[in-house]
């Protein structure tokens, strides 16, 4: 058969390609044109090339906050993740009245806002209005997360974790329900322990909603601003400081544009390439084992 | 291997009088292969589940051997099951798969490998030992889930939910084939349940048929296609099933509309509704207008036969004609063979 040409065809993606430099292309090209470019005020601008990016690589300022973020991404991945599972298993598995609320129950914390999330908590750990500080103060434990580094890492993590284990709790319930009742039948002839049932059945079936759970909870956990930000502010010192708190400080603050801009752009394709190496495995994990 | 009693047996889902298994007492004789035979929603799985414990009646008892099973569960009963959807464990291999029931059950590692050797071979999937078990088509799942149930040497019984539906066709008599063979090797109890008549009369000593909660007839393959014990399982085997015609009956002669037909044997004080059911396969059509008048609506040419679909006044009449058989325009009439006529009361088969 022969195919018939016609490039005007290429009008016809017009829209989009408008649509989406509007939305995309161009802001980011305008960041691209800041990293390269100096100001000392009055608009006028010159070329500097990668050098603001060979000073944010260099800078401890970038590698400490880049430090701080890997760990508290670490840290609410570990809790999260096996939290999650760890209710998923043991909500009510018939539909009724019983799941219906555990689902209800999990998914109120989704659907608060970041900033409420972050008020919520800065109020609860104050030791002298808020039930959390003030009760943790009156037994004799030294909490104050406005000074103490240690108690504002704890305060955020168990605010992170409060706030969002219920997507994994959610994401590994709906993998749970899609199992067969044959397979836990057959378990039970086989006479399978409880952990066989977990490691054999439950979780190769929950692998794909487990990863994209992760991927999500990767993302959000590394690039989070609002909650810190409301809560401690950054501090104490620089102890809460993650990387968009200080792009922010960078940006904002400092109004140090270039150094800001090529700090988004690193800080844009280290989520971009982990992202990327994630999504490559699990594809290629799922090919493998053949489904 | 044993013997399955059920005594008194019912269940209901719901805890009103609505049941899902009517009252019904039962034998499974050691060592043979049964059907359970009947359409969706005839309480067939219940009663397999019943069985094998993973459900527990409402009422009644499950005997094994003469010992009451009724409360224990499932890992204890030592029966067997394949389910409907192939059921292996994807992050393991298929020798791994296969002794995984042995591993549970702390048989040492010798005895083990030594089964799954035998049960592998038996049912051939040594070549595919060492593969992971969840690339495999279908039917070497449902095999796997199988071997399952084979490699432990206690099974009390064997029992089947459907097993075949998701096999390809082809395949299908192929594993039908094997689980005969399987059965006349091992003499393990088995129950086959199914909606596929083909798969139960080819596959069981006798086929257990079930409509809407009860058994109706237990019976040789044989035995249900010549003496259906009710309307149901007329309809039910056969293809097409037993055409049933309203009649009156006196004797040895039964009356349709104002048409006297002769009766291979005199019945006496019949009460209810009364019916005759012949089999396709005894009709004739005939030019003799002794016969009963008939209309023809088609004729289906299925290849090997041919269906001629008929009518009597209101009834339908299935006429299975040779395939050489020649049928002319003036055949306008059906002839019975009257050995071969059944009469059912309100249902039920009478005897003369």
């Amino acid at each position: 058969m022969k195919k018939t040409t016609n490039q005007k065809a290429w009008f016809m993606v017009l829209p989009v390609l408008l649509l989406v430099a509007f939305s995309a292309i161009i802001p980011l090209m305008t960041v691209v044109n800041y990293s390269v470019q100096d100001t000392f005020g009055n608009n006028e601008f010159f070329w500097v090339g990668l050098e603001w990016f060979e000073e944010i690589l260099g800078s401890e300022r970038m590698h400490d906050a880049l430090g701080r973020q890997a760990i508290f991404t670490t840290i609410i991945l570990l809790i999260e993740v096996p939290l999650g599972i760890f209710v998923a298993l043991h909500m009510p598995k018939k539909s009724g009245v019983w799941s219906s609320l555990c689902l209800v129950l999990c998914a109120l914390p989704l659907l608060i806002p970041w900033n409420v999330v972050g008020t919520i908590w800065q109020i609860f750990g104050r030791i002298d209005i808020g039930l959390l500080g003030y009760a943790l103060d009156q037994i004799g434990i030294d909490y104050n997360y406005t000074q103490d580094s240690f108690a504002a890492w704890i305060t955020i993590i168990v605010m992170d974790v409060w706030h969002w284990t219920s997507l994994v709790v959610l994401l590994s319930y709906a993998g749970l329900k899609s199992i067969p009742d044959a397979f836990y039948q057959a378990a039970k002839i086989d006479q399978a322990s409880r952990w066989s049932i977990f490691r054999h059945i439950e979780l190769p079936k929950m692998k794909g909603v487990l990863l994209i759970a992760i991927l999500l909870r990767f993302m959000d956990s590394f690039m989070i601003y609002t909650e810190p930000f409301v809560v401690t502010g950054g501090g104490p010192g620089n102890a809460t400081t993650f990387l968009s708190i200080d792009l922010v400080k960078m940006a904002i603050g400092q109004f140090d544009l270039g150094p800001a801009a090529a700090f988004s752009l690193i800080y844009f394709l280290v989520i971009l390439l982990v992202s990327w190496v994630f999504y490559t495995v699990m594809v290629h994990s799922d090919k493998e084992s053949g489904s | 291997m044993a013997k399955i009693t059920l005594s008194n047996l019912a269940h209901s889902y719901t805890s009103d009088n609505e049941y899902a298994l009517k009252t019904m007492n039962h034998v499974w004789n050691d060592g043979e292969a049964y059907a359970l035979l009947g359409p969706s929603g005839c309480g067939k799985t219940t009663l397999l589940n019943i069985i094998s414990g993973l459900l527990a009646p409402s009422q009644g008892q499950v005997l094994f051997d003469d010992q009451d099973v009724t409360t224990q569960d499932t890992a204890h009963r030592n029966i067997a099951q394949v389910f409907q959807f192939p059921v292996v464990y994807d992050t393991m291999t298929v020798r791994e798969n296969l002794a995984f029931p042995l591993k549970n059950r702390k048989m040492s590692a010798n005895y083990i490998e030594k089964r799954v050797a035998d049960i592998a071979s038996m049912i051939s999937l040594n070549d595919i030992l060492d593969k992971k078990a969840n690339g495999l088509t279908a039917d070497i799942k449902q095999k796997i889930s199988l071997g399952r149930g084979l490699v432990r040497e206690d099974v009390n019984a064997i029992l089947f939910d459907e097993p075949l539906t998701v096999i390809d066709p082809q395949m299908k008599w192929e594993l039908r084939t094997e689980l005969k063979a399987l059965h006349q090797r091992l003499g393990h109890t088995m129950i086959y349940v199914t909606h596929d008549q083909t798969e139960a009369l080819t596959f069981a000593d006798k086929v257990v048929v079930m409509s809407d909660g009860e058994v109706v007839q237990i019976g040789t393959p044989t035995e249900l296609f010549e003496k259906p014990a009710h309307t149901f399982v007329g309809f039910f085997i056969g293809s097409p099933g037993m055409n049933v015609l309203g009649a009156e009956i006196s004797g040895n002669k039964a009356r349709i509309g104002g048409h006297e037909l002769d009766l291979g044997h005199g019945y006496q004080n019949l009460s209810g509704k009364l019916e005759i059911g012949i089999r396709p396969e005894f009709a004739s059509l005939s030019r003799n207008p002794d016969d009963l008048p008939i209309t023809i609506n088609r004729i289906e040419d299925v290849g090997h036969y041919k269906i001629v679909r008929a009518s009597h006044q209101d009834m339908d009449i299935n006429i299975i004609s040779d395939e050489g058989a020649e049928i002319f325009e003036d055949m306008k009439f059906v002839s019975f063979d009257s050995s071969k006529i059944n009469i059912y009361a309100d249902d039920w088969l009478v005897e003369p």
